[in-house]
């Protein structure tokens, strides 16, 4: 039957795709009289604005309107938690690319050479650049937080074995493939219709119309669909809705605000760099007895989501290990760079990198097979199951997980492989390396765990289907489809995909922390079977049967004998006046978190995987190359397997990318040097092993009651691909026969691979190996 | 007399354009003019792929497919060709063509954006009737980035189409523009000229010093879509049949300036392969499909890819200028960051290169953060001649190491008549030092590049001396 759920259906829009008719907003028929928009940007990391001439920019070809702060009728902001982030540097500005005005011109190559006209003093203030820089200073957008479980302090010094140590971890450009874009067209009334690549259109309707000084009711978002979002949508899409707007506004022209590509980079936020500290006792089997974590994350210059990012990158310091002694500490670093975002991950992936590279050291430490010490310290599924914030972990399949894919990827006999490799090659070197990964699933902000959906049947008995959450490429409204029409029993092609638009659903939460499906398709479940529920009650009094004996199958209605065709009983039930739209909406429950306290229930359930990453690398240069990967994936009872799989693998590559080649750069004047694909690097076909074994976990059903037992997909497989990295560190670490634990920050780039490699030889002609080896 | 028309064939049909701005890109053109928007803009640098589209050329009676990135093509450049948009692809019934219906089939699609290139990039691959294998198609897709997937089902797809059928039509329409005058476009207040003789370039050359030479424009499109310059005046290359040609002959290949680099690879790997591997990673197919060899020691880059083999073998350039032609060696073409011997009025008419004398060994190496489509942090290439065990000759010469690609001279100095010994190499290692003080920036430190330089250096000993194999990681599995 078609149109029910666990079924590998395609993308819903895959045909559209291909043939190049998928519209995005820059294909939009554009509308006439059209402005293009163009960006006036900081230079300056940190400056006061002494002067901002725009006279040569008013008086360049083709330019209808130029606005600064000033012209900013309602407020100049677009800070999503704290009003601290400006449309409009007004007379300060915080980081090099800060928007200071914008330009509507005729043509959009006209507005971009007219915002290069603009002549600007400025005077200079101390920057903070870095982490180290705002560290000491003690700047920071948000106070520190900490979560404390035991007495960690105390565990330390009674501990037999005692590490301390540092990691950096780099940021992450998103480089979704469509950038930033927004066309605004003005209603009637000062209304604003804004078509927006977005993950999150409720806010960028609220701070549009906050921008404008007018009631939220005045502002309509449309997203049909975004190329790519991966979490740089999500607050990011405002700042160039809100120019659109107030463009469109002043001119009273339909406006439309594309990034190009070097701007987007260089003006949008990206994933926080951490630079972690531990501080680990355990015993001499490896097991932790207590640690302590300081994460000091660079939020950049102003608060943005730094504040829910930090405390994810905290929930997930544990990753699957119970940390019976724990002390978390963050701090929220405030620098004169762009403010950082929410990334695929949202924090969760610098937390996992903590903890995973101190059991990584652990392991060299002892001698000990890394896996070996990952299991000593896999949470318990009776006891030693309480994580840092005092929540219990009642679905623990890492166990399952980890001992399943320890089999099927044949992990010991390939590390005798890679040994055996190592000790007969002087320049190349392989490494291997297993991690699993367990990832929260809720927004630790409680009250974001709520949906709505919108379902229409017409007269035909074809379904309408909207709800809140956006489309950018994850596969949510094939899956929220597939709900759906199992819900009516009917073909999921007789279920019409729509735009997301504040306009049907209001009030949404981002399209965001893996929770689409669960909380979208859940709201469109219940419009669903409301309405469903009164047509089988329609059928029921009119075929005397109980209502709840009618089914919804193959596109037809069973009562009792008879068969009923599903478009027939909807043409009746409408001249029966029965109401045939509902809305539907959701919230998650069982879910609390006292953030005062650190303790609480912030997640419904977890999200379990583990991946076994084989590399190669040369030590001569440091180029290094991921050979294989084996990956098992829990995604519970998959609503589309094909989706989900297409979830996890663009996840680990994602995340592979990350760790291993991307790189985002500053100059010493803190400006951007890697704002372009030809100097920013994201993984290509050839950096993907042919040998890629992606399952997902057979058994997988979620122990809560999530549409169909299914499980959120979105974010947790990044994290797999900490496998890379510690694969690299494993391969390093066989220059010294395994005795020293290289140094090797992230991303693992050529370079830091070959630094690494000329450490670990220093060190070893220090003698460091040999005391290891007599210890 | 000179075309005045610019003729193409699109969707079917021959378009002639009369005032055509130079200037403008077929990507605009065809989002803006025609209206097509299934070609997107990703990066406006030819560096995603996400405006990959298909030209037809006729080659003899069969037309030949290439993959470019519409975003940095100039519109007039089109001339004499067939441009094949995501939109041409289906079969009148509506049905799929044979690659989209791959991609469909194994959820090689996500967000979507990026799938319109790749479909195109499957579509020229499929027209090539290449025996698919994952090397192939990993270098078939590395300028196409995708962000959502992970490749996997996209390497599916291209695993998956095959059997292309000719299109005897599109040959009709392309022998009716074929042209054998010179074109000169004007529009927007700006000149066009595509001379389709040496000497009528040369001719052009003198009569325009200012102009902009164009050929690949790889480089020069990104003038337009980056720094918003005015080329008002461009003289491309692309037509002179006399510049395309790669000849053998006389102890050398001479590889014309507008030879693209996919052709030149094909000749330069039979006899170096190290440099055909270079050549291909020095961009992608789309990249290769337009950029020329001589745009390349044109533009004078520090990092041009193709500069350190070249100089390491020997290579030399000839030079014109009106009926004059001089050739020089291409160590003393490049005098300074972005600067050359190129006089006001010359051109780069041919390379030529050396073939390989059975005593040389030659291998180069790249180092980039990403193997494929990328610019080199270090590039390094090797040329001894070995006799009796001890260095007869050697040339090196690095790119990414100073402001010019720059032969190692105290290096080689130190090595000349000694044994190819570990001592030796050693002695080498630490002239490099005195050669180069490399610069810091995005792609590597001055740091790693005095260690990398020194490290390839040893490779190439151990290599040469058969202590290590031919093992690289950037070739592991191929």
């Amino acid at each position: 039957m078609a149109g029910s759920v666990h079924r590998s259906l395609v993308h819903d829009s895959a045909q559209k795709h291909v043939s190049g008719e998928a519209v995005y907003v820059d294909d939009i028929p554009e509308p006439s009289g059209l402005l293009f928009a163009a960006f006036g940007i900081s230079d300056r990391p940190h400056a006061r604005i002494r002067k901002l001439d725009l006279a040569p920019v008013r008086d360049a070809p083709g330019v209808v309107s130029v606005l600064t702060a000033a012209d900013v009728r309602g407020s100049n902001n677009i800070g999503p938690v704290v009003p601290d982030e400006p449309i409009f540097a007004d007379g300060l500005v915080e980081y090099a690319g800060q928007s200071m005005f914008a330009v509507a011109a005729e043509t959009i190559e006209q507005a971009r050479r007219a915002a290069r006209l603009a002549v600007i003093e400025y005077e200079d203030l101390e920057p903070v650049l870095t982490i180290a820089d705002a560290m000491a200073r003690k700047s920071f957008v948000l106070p520190p937080h900490a979560m404390r479980r035991g007495d960690a302090a105390r565990a330390l010094s009674k501990a037999p074995n005692r590490l301390q140590g540092r990691i950096e971890i780099g940021g992450q450009d998103h480089f979704y493939l469509e950038g930033q874009v927004s066309l605004a067209v003005p209603q009637e009334d000062g209304d604003m219709l804004v078509h927006c690549s977005t993950q999150h259109p409720s806010e960028v309707q609220h701070l549009v119309a906050a921008a404008l000084g007018r009631p939220d009711n005045a502002v309509t978002v449309e997203v049909r669909r975004m190329g790519g979002g991966f979490g740089g949508k999500e607050t990011q899409a405002a700042l160039f809705a809100a120019i659109a707007a107030l463009l469109a506004d002043r001119t009273g022209r339909p406006v439309k605000a594309r990034v190009d590509r070097d701007d987007d980079m260089i003006m949008t936020g990206k994933r926080h760099d951490f630079v972690t500290d531990y501080d680990v006792g355990f015993d001499n089997d490896g097991r932790i007895e207590g640690i302590a974590f300081t994460l000091a994350a660079r939020c950049g210059m102003s608060a943005d989501l730094s504040g829910a990012i930090c405390d994810r990158a905290m929930f997930h310091s544990d990753n699957c290990y119970y940390l019976e002694n724990a002390t978390i500490t963050s701090h929220r670093c405030k620098t004169n760079t762009v403010s950082n975002t929410a990334f695929r991950g949202f924090g969760g992936p610098q937390g996992m990198v903590g903890i995973e590279q101190a059991i990584d050291e652990i392991a060299r430490y002892l001698g000990k097979d890394p896996l070996d010490v990952r299991r000593t310290n896999f949470y318990g599924t009776t006891d030693r199951n309480v994580t840092p914030y005092h929540m219990t972990v009642e679905d623990n399949i890492v166990a399952e997980i980890v001992d399943a894919l320890e089999q099927s990827s044949d992990y010991r006999a390939r590390r005798r492989a890679v040994d055996a490799f190592n000790a007969t090659s002087p320049v190349l070197k392989k490494g291997l390396a297993l991690t699993p990964v367990k990832f929260g699933i809720s927004f630790t902000t409680t009250h974001l765990n709520q949906a709505g959906a919108l379902i229409h049947v017409y007269k035909d008995g074809s379904v309408h289907l909207n709800h809140g959450g956006t489309e950018m490429g994850q596969g949510l409204f094939v899956k929220v489809a597939q709900i759906v029409a199992d819900v009516f029993g009917i073909d999921v092609d007789r279920v019409k995909i729509t735009a997301t638009s504040t306009g049907k659903v209001p009030n949404t939460s981002a399209t965001a922390a893996s929770s689409g499906t669960d909380i979208n398709g859940a709201a469109a479940q219940i419009a669903a079977r409301e309405i469903r529920n009164r047509l089988a009650r329609f059928v029921a009094e009119k075929h005397g049967v109980a209502a709840k004996a009618v089914r919804f199958e193959s596109n037809h209605l069973y009562a009792g004998t008879r068969k009923l065709k599903f478009a027939d009983v909807v043409g009746e039930a409408y001249l029966a006046r029965i109401s045939l739209s509902a809305a539907g909406y959701f919230r998650t429950p069982d879910i609390h978190y006292d953030r005062k306290t650190a303790r609480g229930r912030p997640f419904r359930y977890f999200a379990y995987g583990a991946a076994v990453s084989e590399v190669i690398v040369d030590t001569l240069t440091g180029e290094n190359k991921l050979i294989r990967a084996d990956i098992l994936h829990d995604a519970g009872k998959s609503i589309n397997p094909a989706i989900d799989i297409g979830q996890v693998e663009g996840g680990f590559v994602q995340g592979m990318g990350w760790l291993t080649m991307e790189e985002v750069c500053w100059d010493d004047a803190g400006r951007l040097t890697t704002h372009a694909p030809s100097t920013y690097k994201i993984p290509v076909s050839s950096d993907v092993p042919a040998d890629l074994r992606v399952t997902l976990l057979e058994s997988g059903r979620n122990r809560e009651d999530v549409v169909h037992r299914s499980k959120a997909v979105g974010e947790p497989p990044l994290m797999l691909a900490i496998s890379v990295f510690l694969a690299l560190k494993d391969a390093i670490a066989s220059i010294g026969h395994n005795q020293i634990s290289p140094r090797l920050d992230a991303p693992a780039t050529p370079e830091r691979v070959l630094l690494a490699v000329e450490d670990l030889r220093t060190r070893l002609k220090r003698g460091e190996g040999a005391m290891a080896a007599a210890e | 007399m000179a075309e005045t028309a610019l003729r193409f064939v699109l969707g079917g049909e021959v378009r002639t354009l009369a005032d055509v701005d130079p200037n403008m890109t077929v990507l605009n053109y065809l989002r803006t003019v025609e209206r097509r928007t299934g070609t997107m803009e990703g990066c406006a640098e030819g560096d995603c792929g996400a405006c990959t589209v298909v030209l037809g050329e006729l080659d003899g009676s069969r037309i030949r497919y290439r993959a470019v990135n519409a975003c940095i093509l100039f519109l007039p450049v089109l001339d004499g060709k067939q441009l094949i948009t995501v939109e041409d692809l289906k079969a009148p019934d509506g049905s799929l063509h044979p690659v989209q219906q791959a991609m469909v089939d194994s959820h090689g699609s996500q967000c979507g954006f990026c799938t319109p290139g790749i479909v195109m990039s499957l579509f020229a691959f499929h027209k090539s009737s290449a025996k698919p294998d994952r090397a192939l198609i990993d270098d078939m897709l590395a300028g196409n980035l995708c962000r959502c997937t992970g490749y996997r089902p996209i390497v599916d797809a291209a695993m998956a189409a095959n059997g292309a059928t000719p299109d005897r039509r599109s040959v009709k329409l392309l022998r009716s523009i074929r042209r054998d005058r010179p074109l000169a476009l004007t529009g927007n207040g700006r000149r066009y000229f595509a001379p389709t003789t040496a000497a009528d370039l040369a001719r052009l050359r003198a009569a325009y010093p200012d102009a902009v030479m164009l050929a690949g424009g790889t480089d020069v499109g990104l003038w337009v879509t980056k720094q918003q310059r005015d080329l008002n005046t461009l003289i491309y290359v692309g037509d002179v049949a006399d510049l395309k040609k790669v000849r053998m002959g006389d102890g050398r290949i001479e590889i014309g300036a507008a030879v693209t680099y996919t052709d030149a690879m094909t000749a330069v790997a039979k006899h170096y392969p190290d440099f055909g591997e270079l050549i291909r990673r020095l961009g992608s197919v789309q990249i290769r499909n337009a950029g020329t060899i001589g745009g390349n020691i044109a533009n004078a880059s520090p990092i041009g890819d193709s500069m350190p083999a070249l100089i390491a073998l020997g290579a030399t350039v000839v030079l014109r200028k009106n009926g004059k032609r001089r050739e020089l060696p291409l160590d003393d073409f490049f005098l300074d960051y972005r600067r050359t011997a190129l006089a006001l009025g010359e051109f780069i008419e041919a390379v030529h290169l050396p073939l390989p004398e059975p005593a040389r060994r030659f291998h180069a190496w790249k180092l980039s953060k990403r193997f494929d489509q990328d610019i080199s942090a270090v590039c390094g290439a090797y040329s001894l001649d070995l006799g009796g065990g001890r260095v007869r000759d050697i040339r090196i010469c690095y790119g990414g190491m100073a402001a010019t690609p720059k032969r190692a001279a105290r290096c080689e100095e130190t090595l000349r008549g000694r044994r190819w010994s570990y001592d030796t190499v050693e002695a080498g290692v630490a002239a490099l030092s005195e050669d180069y003080a490399p610069l810091s920036d995005m792609r590597a430190s001055g740091h790693y590049r005095t260690l990398a330089a020194q490290n390839l250096l040893r490779k190439f000993w151990l290599r040469t001396t058969g202590q290590v194999g031919a093992g690289d990681v950037a070739t592991w599995g191929r």
